[in-house]
């Protein structure tokens, strides 16, 4: 069942439904990520590849089916929910970095009143992953004060200093100026190539060829075909996919 | 102080056209009477102001925790926040006054009890339980305005539900909810005036006492208004100043 060479699996989604009320968002969705594995999921707006991602966290609750994560499977206890809470870190879209405080007090808030660390430790954890993002010269601001690509950079250091077992990215770039992209996917690139377990759902097709094992593509919550990059780009099986990929390809 | 000036332009103008005359004498301070008339009326400000501060800080609590359940995503929490919001909000001051201070002792003796209500404590009563329907409204709509993704950023760094209140949702919705809850204040200290139908000695029932013995009504409900309006001034300056003060370096 497992098909990454590393062998153990990250996340596990099996028969997963979820409504929203009348709305079947995901029809018996199945996906599996590997240890270590990047996949990336693409497909047309609303077809469910955003709640794919806020599934796993728990940000949403699933309706029938099984998840497990990092071994637990995620039930109503609230227990579960912590747990995998703790080893999932999550970028959105719309970068929710807290207003009301610093860029370092967004990275030590969670692991302060989370984890228990000393403002001591966080605060040098915090310095270690905004020198990653390559801004650590803003600590002091406030992210209104920041562009949005460093915004979404200081996001990405967030949740890297919950030191996540899995990194969820949920449209990371669509809220970006053109210019600051690369900036976010280049950070992305980095963390893909030390080793990070990554789900990202994204259009950025370039960012899909460089680092993807798998590429998901969905349409009406149901994955519609999944493969190696390569052959979703040059010889996708779907006539949706085509369709699909030959419209956002075209630019 | 304008303003004030003004209001006293206005209303020596308006008595003009009028069929009565004016006796201004009564709070006229150059005089002796008139200078004790004026100190029995403002001694009745500690009162207000106590009553008032002790009614807010009373809402402001009960208001807090009637609104938490409106929050949850159960409905039988949400049930008892909308009762007591609609029933509470819709009693009207009055009645609402004269059932506390006749009637819940009443009710303690019937319970066994023997708890006195006093006019302090009933106008403190009233007022705070009155106001606090509306400072629950106050609350949930400045919660309800934060972004849904601020919660659900708070929850991904691992911070559970009182956590994301106290660090992430309340700071941010504090700035929202302070003018309407200063609103709110202002709104107390004028509905304290009820207080002196059930014998509070305070600002307005020293008003009411002395239009009894000079038979002086408008000039000494002038006074009055003017007592009341130097209230809300200052309360106004000092929300102001802490509205300032916790929206420094916030957005430029």
């Amino acid at each position: 069942m497992l098909d990454h060479p590393s062998g153990y699996a990250a996340i596990k989604m099996i028969g997963v439904d979820k409504w929203y009320g009348d709305f079947q968002a995901l029809k018996n969705f199945n996906m599996t990520v590997g240890t270590g594995e990047k996949v990336v999921i693409c497909g047309p707006s609303g077809s469910g590849k955003s709640t794919v991602v806020r599934c796993i966290n728990r940000l949403e609750t699933h309706q029938n089916g099984k998840i497990v994560v990092d071994g637990v499977e995620l039930t109503d206890a609230r227990k579960s929910v912590q747990d995998i809470r703790a080893e999932v870190g999550m970028v959105f879209q719309q970068f929710n970095l807290f207003p009301h405080l610093t860029v370092l007090e967004n990275l030590t808030l969670g692991p302060m009143k989370a984890r228990g660390l000393s403002r001591k430790d966080a605060d040098e954890r915090a310095h270690h992953y905004l020198e990653r993002v390559k801004i650590p010269e803003q600590a002091a601001k406030k992210p209104a004060q920041l562009s949005g690509g460093q915004q979404q950079r200081v996001a990405i250091a967030r949740s890297l200093c919950m030191e996540p077992k899995v990194m969820l990215f949920d449209e990371p770039t669509s809220a970006l100026d053109p210019e600051m992209i690369s900036e976010v996917l280049d950070v992305m690139v980095e963390l893909a190539l030390e080793g990070m377990t990554m789900v990202v759902v994204t259009h950025e097709m370039g960012f899909a060829r460089k680092v993807a094992d798998k590429m998901v593509f969905m349409d009406m919550g149901e994955i519609v075909e999944q493969g190696s990059p390569e052959k979703l780009f040059s010889n996708p099986s779907s006539e949706r996919c085509q369709r699909f990929l030959s419209q956002i390809l075209q630019h | 102080m304008r303003h004030i000036a003004g209001f006293m332009v206005l209303l020596t103008v308006a008595g003009c056209s009028s069929s009565t005359s004016w006796g201004w004498y009564v709070i006229d301070p150059r005089t002796t009477s008139g200078w004790i008339n004026i100190k029995f009326l403002i001694s009745g400000m500690g009162s207000t102001i106590l009553i008032s501060l002790i009614a807010a800080v009373l809402s402001i609590l009960i208001g807090l925790v009637v609104t938490l359940p409106g929050l949850s995503t159960r409905w039988y929490w949400r049930i008892f926040n909308r009762f007591y919001v609609e029933i509470i909000r819709s009693i009207p001051l009055l009645p609402m006054l004269f059932w506390v201070f006749y009637g819940l002792p009443l009710i303690f003796k019937s319970m066994g009890l023997n708890i006195p209500i006093d006019p302090f404590w009933g106008a403190i009563i009233t007022l705070a339980i009155s106001d606090s329907a509306f400072t629950a409204e106050i609350y949930r709509a400045g919660i309800q305005s934060i972004p849904k993704g601020q919660v659900e950023a708070a929850q991904t760094v691992g911070l559970n539900y009182p956590q994301t209140m106290r660090y992430v949702v309340l700071p941010q919705a504090i700035r929202l909810i302070l003018p309407p809850l200063a609103n709110q204040f202002i709104y107390i200290v004028k509905m304290s005036a009820f207080a002196s139908v059930i014998g509070m000695q305070e600002l307005t029932r020293r008003a009411n006492e002395l239009v009894v013995s000079e038979y002086r009504p408008l000039e000494i409900y002038s006074l009055l208004i003017v007592e009341y309006l130097v209230l809300v001034l200052i309360i106004s300056a000092g929300v102001r100043w802490l509205e300032r003060r916790l929206s420094r370096g916030e957005r430029q």
